[in-house]
């Protein structure tokens, strides 16, 4: 187990980069602390697994150092830095029975023949598979192969850190909670560091501690998911998180004072003159309808989904959406929404503005 | 919707069953005709029954020919299979270096049968060709002609030459098919090289590599150009194979009757090891999905 540091890293696929277009992952400064869960979020394509790559060592990066515990390991070899990955796709040794792949990575280290028959066995009840060890993998299902994957990286108790590269794409729902479950006691009861990728928000916000949005090469916020809720650094981020996610409008800012299309929106902080691109983000959770206060909005539809409705509506020719109870009707008359101010967050050019206390 | 009877659809197929008529069925019922019918020429057949399978099955000179063709199979099987798979692995995976190497390797694969027999006839001759000269240069004792050993090392490097791409082209290609997650995973479990191949790579190649032994087996048991023109099946009978037997029966000596129980046979015997190796690589298959 160990802390991980990232100095200075960052990495392009082609030699030669010159401008930060260039780089799949920008530069990136970070500490992953030793023993703490961590999601890392965003959209395919942002860098995630580029940086899970790096991690393990099956990619070297084109700049930067890093470091587990306060040794440089950018140079070492994935074995060497002692770390279990999990793939996306199931990787499983289609001639070995599952007991023998769960036992692979031990093997292949010299452990002894006692300790790997007693750990194979516990691995196997915790992926549910214990019926199944003397099994040949290569008829199995695809999700059990999945779990034989994830069984492989849990096998060694001695890791640095764990890593998960989207391990629950291919896994059914309800085998979902149970292995995430499963994987978060694991985390409480050894204290790996782990570092888990996901698109899935829902993924991300139950298991980790930490949440590491990125969005394009770039970390954007790296938060509790309480902090990535009420205060998303990026208006991605704000997107991203929240279903629906956050609405944004473009909006004039003078002093505590938002205007969107002439009309004044009160904001709790003031900011001053804002030059760039601004603009107010506000949850759907924070939008009410009103009969006649705020700004103008057209309903065009209402979605009941249980725990409450979403209203989807039009401000000013975009999309906004609005969160209602479940037993609160929406009536034609409903013609305006107004915001909670102290929800009200500023961005300029897609960053987070704090404002002072006015 | 009822179905419209109209049997005019099967002049559709008359095509293709002329077509198979002439290129395999008449020849092969000539060849069964012969095979029962005794000649002493003027074209005055008699028949023969099972007279000639059963001269055939009993004659030595057929079994040492089926023997000498089991053993060059073999051979060839043996060095081509994993000559070809450790070319394949050591091949580079990707870039300009790997589009060179597949088409120096494709080369000898677009080389005719005779080409090549010629090719080695003269590079293995001792007065002329350059293997030959410089072997006995050297003191090596090599002729091909005479020595039996040096015959048998002649046609069985010329075929190795000659296919080994055929068998490393397949098992690249069966590389290729392997996700890099795999190899991954292996670094990650920390896997040697050798479990790597034993584990990952073997397994992958399986379905390919069934294929080339299906093909090298096949043809190497049907070969005749190459080897008849380097060593016309001796010296004596040393290299005889048995398609080179075949033709000396058919052409040489004119004995039409053996001859075509003995090509019926051989049919019967390639026909036979392919539809095993068949059933084999589909029983493969459904272990795998």
């Amino acid at each position: 187990m160990a802390k991980i540091t990232l100095d200075n890293l960052a990495h392009a696929y082609y030699p030669n980069p010159k401008s930060e277009d260039d780089f799949a992952l920008k530069e990136l400064n970070h500490v992953w602390s030793d023993g703490e869960a961590y999601a890392l979020l965003g959209s395919s394509g942002c860098g995630k697994s580029t940086l899970l790559n790096i991690i393990s060592g099956l990619l070297h990066p084109s700049q930067g150092r890093i470091l587990f515990d306060d040794k440089d390991v950018t140079q070492s070899s994935t074995a060497d830095r002692n770390i279990a990955q999990v793939f996306q796709f199931p990787v499983v040794y289609d001639t070995m029975t599952v007991r023998a792949n769960l036992a692979f990575p031990l093997k292949n280290r010299g452990a002894d023949p006692q300790y790997i028959a007693q750990r194979v066995q516990q691995i196997g009840a915790m992926i549910g598979m214990e019926a199944e060890l003397d099994k040949r993998a290569r008829g199995l299902t695809a999700d059990a192969k999945q779990k034989i994957s994830l069984g492989r990286g849990m096998v060694r108790e001695d890791v640095n850190a764990l890593l998960f590269d989207e391990p629950l794409t291919v896994i059914d729902p309800h085998m979902k909670w149970e292995l995430r479950t499963q994987l978060k006691s694991l985390h409480h009861e050894f204290g790996h560091t782990m570092i888990y990728v996901t698109h899935d928000q829902t993924e991300a916000l139950t298991f980790a501690d930490k949440v590491v949005v990125m969005f394009d090469g770039r970390v954007v916020q790296i938060g509790t998911p309480e902090e990535l809720f009420d205060k998303p650094q990026h208006t991605f981020v704000g997107y991203f998180i929240g279903s629906p996610g956050m609405n944004v409008i473009p909006a004039t800012i003078s002093g505590n004072n938002a205007v969107v299309h002439g009309i004044d929106v009160p904001l709790a902080n003031g900011y001053g003159a804002l030059e760039g691109k601004t603009e107010i983000g506000v949850r759907p959770e924070f939008v009410t309808l009103t009969q006649g206060d705020g700004l103008p909005v057209k309903v065009r539809r209402v979605e009941d989904v249980g725990r409450h409705k979403i209203v989807r509506a039009e401000l000013f020719g975009n999309d906004i959406n609005i969160l209602a109870n479940e037993d609160q009707s929406i009536s034609p008359d409903m013609t305006h929404i107004t915001f909670d101010t102290s929800r009200v967050n500023v961005y300029v050019n897609d960053w987070l503005k704090s404002g002072e206390v006015a | 919707m009822e179905k419209t009877i109209n049997q005019k659809a099967w002049f559709l197929v008359l095509p293709v069953l002329v077509l198979v008529a002439f290129s395999a069925v008449i020849p092969l019922m000539t060849v069964v005709n012969y095979s029962v019918q005794d000649t002493f020429g003027q074209n005055q057949f008699f028949w023969a029954g099972l007279e000639w399978f059963d001269e055939m099955l009993h004659s030595e000179r057929m079994w040492d020919a089926l023997g000498r063709q089991l053993m060059f199979s073999a051979i060839i099987l043996t060095i081509q299979i994993p000559l070809g798979v450790f070319v394949a692995l050591n091949m580079p995976k990707s870039g300009f270096w790997s589009s060179f190497c597949l088409v120096v390797m494709s080369l000898p694969l677009l080389i005719p049968w005779n080409v090549v027999g010629t090719i080695w006839q003269i590079f293995g001759r001792v007065d002329i060709g350059l293997l030959g000269y410089s072997l006995d240069a050297l003191g090596i004792s090599y002729n091909y002609t005479q020595n039996t050993f040096a015959a048998w090392v002649t046609i069985i490097i010329m075929d190795v030459w000659h296919w080994t791409s055929l068998v490393a082209l397949l098992a690249f290609a069966g590389l290729k098919s392997i996700p890099d997650a795999y190899y991954q995973a292996a670094k990650i479990d920390q896997a040697s090289r050798w479990a790597i191949f034993r584990y990952i790579e073997l397994p992958k190649m399986m379905g390919v590599l069934m294929i080339a032994i299906l093909l090298r087996f096949m043809d190497s048991f049907m070969i005749y150009t190459e080897p008849f023109v380097v060593t016309g099946g001796g010296p004596g009978n040393a290299t005889t194979l048995l398609s080179i037997d075949l033709v000396k029966m058919a052409l040489g000596q004119f004995d039409l009757g053996p001859a075509a129980a003995f090509s019926i046979m051989y049919y019967l015997v390639i026909l036979l090891i392919s539809w095993v190796f068949y059933t084999v690589m589909i029983n493969l298959d459904k272990r795998e999905g």
